[in-house]
């Protein structure tokens, strides 16, 4: 589903990714570990196409998502669900309005965003948190939230970079469950993380990066 | 139609909830407009100035004593066959002497010289009025050539006093255009000033919510569906502003004719009230386009990835 073709990517004065090969297919949950640095996010933006390659290419099936045109790579990523450490949930928007914007941006009618978007965050349980802000939610609740933005649409694809970076250990746990269960109903997931007891949990394929390079890939971790 | 909804939708929500934002922004609007009004007035009174000094311009062309009327009446009909030409005034002899009479009314020396004398010593005259002040001299060098004049109308001219105005006539001429030209100079500074401010407010705006725009994009959204609500919000800005300035400008005129002397003669609240309409739309189109064009600008930087 997803192939890295010898990607490097070089910044002013440091090295985030340095000649990765990698392949993912579909249906796997598969976790990026390494230290901060390492080239979990950078790896993991090179999907969205929000950071471009300084060498090599990156697929997602037979697509090479680098020559996409602007409209084409709207259309990609409507397909690739995104969580974030800091959530980027939309400040000014409601809960509600935040699953909606989502769905709006595939071009759901107001009748299917009014009867998934309440369905939804009872899946998380934020049903009760349906007209508040963001910042009038805990931390945990705005991960949740995230979430359901990122399922919201059925995507192939879940990117999750270091979903319980800023959320206490009870939180990482639901957040982990809650990944489990979306891999288990068939979306393949990427989880960027450094936190080992989430990997542990986890209990698929791991890849460990260090200074930019795949440094182990292993289907069966410890 | 749907998309076209939620983005005028999402516009008003966004302009609702960005508080204090949406107020500054409404503000350096409102403070552009107003320059733009400001200068809609500047230039009704510049132009209503200029139209008194044009209308003070003439050019008088003195018939002898004994120049019969029919000739003077010619004349006058072949001057107003010139294109320079804006209007020819006739004044007879007797009619001369009475506002020359009033125009001397206190000055007894020469009403006295004048009963002296007896008879009338002043002949009929013609008052021309040329379309524009630069075109007297053409006019003047006209009757002097003799050419195109009724033949024999130069021997009953005795004087054409435009020789005697030519400078002060050249002077306004200069002021006029010199007028209009700094205007025009003032006019184009004071709305690249205004934009450029208006553009940059708006733009701090924008880059306030620069991160909510990466991540619409990274849900998928369209570039207009991103840019849509900021276009919406950027026409409410203008909209606003344009009643703002509006209403800011109605008691200001009307305190500007009370208490300022230079608009004795120039009712500036009259001028306002009256083109209100007109004014209106240019404040309010250029409000909008303002707004519109500006979050246009500011968004396009942050729409790349």
């Amino acid at each position: 589903m997803i192939y890295f073709n010898n990607v490097s990517k070089v910044y002013k004065d440091a090295v985030a990714l340095d000649d990765v090969t990698v392949a993912i297919t579909a249906g796997e949950f598969v976790s990026i570990v390494g230290h901060s640095g390492a080239g979990k996010t950078t790896l993991t933006k090179m999907i969205l196409a929000d950071e471009n390659p300084t060498d090599g290419s990156v697929f997602f099936e037979s697509i090479n998502v680098h020559q996409l045109k602007n409209k084409e790579l709207t259309k990609l990523r409507r397909r690739i669900g995104v969580i974030f450490q800091d959530f980027k949930l939309l400040p000014n928007k409601t809960a509600y309005e935040n699953i909606a914007f989502a769905m709006e941006a595939v071009g759901k009618t107001d009748e299917e965003i009014a009867s998934d978007v309440p369905h939804v965050l009872e899946l998380v349980d934020l049903s009760h948190r349906l007209h508040h802000f963001p910042t009038e939610l805990s931390g945990g609740e705005q991960q949740r939230l995230a979430i359901a933005r990122a399922i919201i649409n059925q995507p192939e694809l879940i990117i999750a970079d270091e979903p319980t970076g800023n959320l206490d250990p009870i939180n990482t746990h639901e957040i982990v469950q809650i990944l489990k269960k979306i891999n288990d109903l068939g979306a393949t997931v990427i989880l960027a993380t450094h936190n080992r007891g989430v990997i542990d949990s986890v209990g698929k394929r791991v890849i460990t990066m260090e200074n930019g390079k795949i440094v182990r890939d292993s289907k069966h971790p410890r | 139609m749907t998309e076209f909804k939620r983005i005028i939708k999402a516009g008003f929500i966004n302009f609702k909830r960005g508080g204090s934002v949406s107020v500054a922004a409404v503000l350096v609007v409102t403070i552009a407009l107003s320059v733009f009004a400001f200068i809609i007035l500047y230039q009704g009174v510049l132009y209503f100035s200029l139209d008194v000094i044009r209308d003070k311009v003439d050019v008088r062309i003195y018939f002898t004593t004994d120049a019969p009327e029919s000739k003077i009446m010619l004349l006058k009909s072949s001057l107003l066959k010139l294109p320079e030409v804006d209007s020819v005034l006739y004044t007879d002899a007797e009619t001369a002497l009475k506002n020359f009479r009033e125009r001397h009314s206190g000055d007894y020396p020469t009403i006295a010289a004048l009963d002296e004398i007896g008879n009338n010593p002043l002949g009929a005259y013609l008052s021309v009025k040329a379309k524009e002040i630069s075109q007297y001299e053409s006019i003047a060098n006209f009757m002097k050539s003799d050419n195109a004049l009724v033949l024999g109308s130069a021997n009953i001219i005795y004087k054409v006093n435009y020789y005697q105005n030519k400078l002060v006539i050249d002077k306004l001429n200069n002021i006029i255009s010199d007028s209009q030209k700094i205007g025009f100079l003032a006019t184009i500074i004071l709305v690249i000033l205004s934009v450029i401010v208006t553009l940059n407010t708006i733009r701090l705006t924008i880059f306030i919510a620069r991160e909510e725009i990466g991540v619409m994009r990274l849900v998928g959204a369209s570039k207009m569906r991103v840019r849509g609500p900021f276009m919406v919000e950027g026409a409410i800005y203008g909209i606003i502003a344009t009643i703002a300035t509006l209403v800011i400008f109605w008691p200001f005129t009307a305190w500007l004719v009370r208490n300022t002397a230079w608009f004795g003669v120039f009712n500036i609240y009259d001028y306002y009230v009256s083109n209100f309409f007109q004014i209106f739309a240019i404040i309010l189109l250029s409000g909008i386009l303002l707004g519109v064009i500006s979050s246009f600008l500011a968004v396009r930087k942050y729409l790349n990835k």
